[in-house]
């Protein structure tokens, strides 16, 4: 278990691997705002190609990004059928009590379908192609004029970059106590809905015990190591903006003036 | 040879306990020394260590490191004279990767970024872990996170290592290289060591070793001769080491053994030559 990859990164040396991750991290966000304008077939196209033309650049395979859609399936079910039976307007196919099938319905449907999809593919592909420790500098630097409003922004960013240091960590705990606890006669995960919860007890109990005292321990080793607050530090990790990302933020912004363009005003 | 550390009347309590740890407590530690500090459980080993980073303050006496007092003001500075490698390897690694770990002190530090490229590789290599510099912790063993502590205190260049039980949750092989770097240290560097151990075989590699027993120092010797006191270490729950313990039971069996303490190795050329003489 300690193995697992973190985060569903995939290590890669493509255009999209290579970007810096505050460029990465803005895009995507501004991707996701525009999806919002798009309200004609020709717009939801134009930001399919976009998509794909993404996903191609960043070279991995296709099947990672299906896996992003399948745990949310229910919920854009849920959300397209209620657009669908709920929205009204132009010709009415079907009418049963508050239910009615419309020409309208059907299109909105699709398009929230399409927003779904896109905005998941677009964030599966920032979590594929960067390092969450790189999501986490990218964070530190966006929130900076935070700092003027005394937001501890390097703080924040450490305590970030700390957590996802120790996930490997506790969940090696986990497995550990877990096993601890079978050999006591524990059954995980059988039984009703009560039983379970209640095996669940003799695990987070110790599990919280120990993190308390590896907190109390890290914390002992960082002031030993010299760390008084994130002021006056300097920077090991590095990130420099490229020709590539400049480039990256043109095409976008090039995207959004021709989605002006073609939506439906 | 110069004092590094001088620890004068010291006092010191922990507030939710009742009792002294310390009580007028005196030790001195020689620049380059190797010390050893042995004691059971709860003897005030580990506290004494923490007094010396400042990492505690002491409610009466003083403690002088490399002729400086240590004071409240002042801690941030004479912090950066000691490295501390702790008990669990876990619990020590801050970074993401090695070489971010090791960067980590001197990111305190605020040394520049090309003398931290610098110092992360050279203290890396030292300890022999520069081929796995990009390896994030759950890829390492313990005695690979040990050793990529001992490297985050190499690169700040202190004066003084302790090693609070550093190699106590070891296995032998990682115990080896960890100490072997320390020894390296000890003799080209004149690195001030002080070992916090429960490990006798470690506490023989010091030049001195010291016996706490409820906050006093109950002995202060050459590891020779603290360790030939076979029975008393059993006293103060501390295991005595292998060639002891052999040495007593040959004693049992009406053998005339050495007073000195002997290491694994002087026991079975001694044992060699009472072999050859009959």
């Amino acid at each position: 278990m300690g193995k697992v990859l973190l985060g569903r990164y995939i290590p890669g040396s493509s255009l999209v691997h290579r970007m810096d991750s505050r460029s990465k991290l803005i895009l995507s966000f501004f991707f996701i705002v525009i999806i919002f304008l798009a309200n004609n077939w020709e717009s939801y196209l134009l930001l399919f190609i976009v998509t794909i033309t993404s996903i191609l650049t960043a070279r991995v395979n296709f099947s990672f990004f299906i896996k992003g859609v399948r745990p949310l399936i229910w919920l854009i079910l849920f959300t397209v059928l209620l657009q669908i039976f709920f929205s009204s307007g132009g010709t009415v196919f079907w009418k049963w009590g508050p239910f009615t099938l419309s020409y309208y319905g059907i299109v909105n449907g699709i398009y929230v379908f399409c927003r779904f999809v896109l905005i998941i593919f677009m964030s599966t592909l920032l979590t594929l192609t960067t390092a969450p420790l790189e999501i986490a500098d990218a964070l530190e630097k966006l929130m900076m004029p935070l700092k003027r409003i005394k937001v501890p922004v390097y703080e924040i960013s450490l305590m970030l970059s700390i957590a996802l240091r120790f996930v490997p960590t506790l969940m090696d705990e986990t497995t550990k106590i877990m096993n601890a606890q079978r050999s006591r006669g524990v059954n995980f995960g059988e039984g009703n809905i009560m039983q379970q919860i209640k095996a669940v007890v003799p695990l987070l109990v110790p599990l919280f015990v120990s993190s308390f005292n590896r907190a109390e321990d890290l914390a002992t080793a960082m002031e030993a190591r010299g760390y008084h607050g994130g002021e006056g530090r300097t920077k090991y990790r590095v990130h420099y903006w490229e020709i590539r990302d400049t480039l990256g933020c043109t095409f976008f912004v090039v995207v959004f003036i021709i989605l002006l363009f073609i939506r439906q005003w | 040879m110069v004092d590094m550390i001088e620890i004068k009347n010291l006092s010191f309590k922990y507030s939710q306990q009742d009792g002294q740890t310390f009580n007028d407590f005196n030790l001195k530690i020689k620049q380059g020394e190797w010390l050893a500090i042995i004691g059971h459980n709860g003897s005030g080993k580990s506290t004494l260590a923490r007094l010396i980073d400042g990492l505690l303050a002491p409610s009466e006496g003083a403690i002088f490191i490399d002729g400086i007092k240590l004071t409240p003001e002042n801690v941030w500075d004479v912090r950066s004279k000691i490295g501390m490698v702790f008990q669990n390897p876990d619990n020590q690694f801050v970074g993401a990767n090695v070489e971010e770990d090791v960067a980590f002190g001197l990111e305190n530090a605020a040394v520049s970024r090309e003398q931290m490229l610098v110092r992360v590789k050279e203290s890396l290599q030292r300890v022999n872990m520069w081929e796995f510099a990009s390896h994030e912790p759950a890829r390492l063993s313990g005695g690979q996170k040990q050793r990529v502590a001992l490297a985050g205190v190499i690169a700040l260049r202190p004066k003084i290592i302790i090693l609070d039980e550093a190699t106590s949750m070891l296995d032998p092989e990682g115990r080896k290289a960890v100490l072997d770097i320390i020894r390296e240290l000890n003799h080209k560097e004149k690195l001030t060591v002080i070992s916090i151990t429960h490990d006798i075989d470690e506490a023989s590699k010091a030049q001195r070793v010291v016996v706490l027993d409820d906050g006093k120092l109950i002995q202060d010797d050459k590891p020779e001769k603290v360790f030939s006191r076979g029975s008393d270490l059993v006293k103060i729950g501390l295991e005595p080491p292998f060639s002891e313990k052999l040495k007593g039971e040959l004693e049992s069996l009406g053998l005339v053994v050495p007073e000195d303490y002997l290491t694994e190795e002087g026991m079975i050329n001694w044992l060699w030559e009472l072999f050859s003489r009959q």
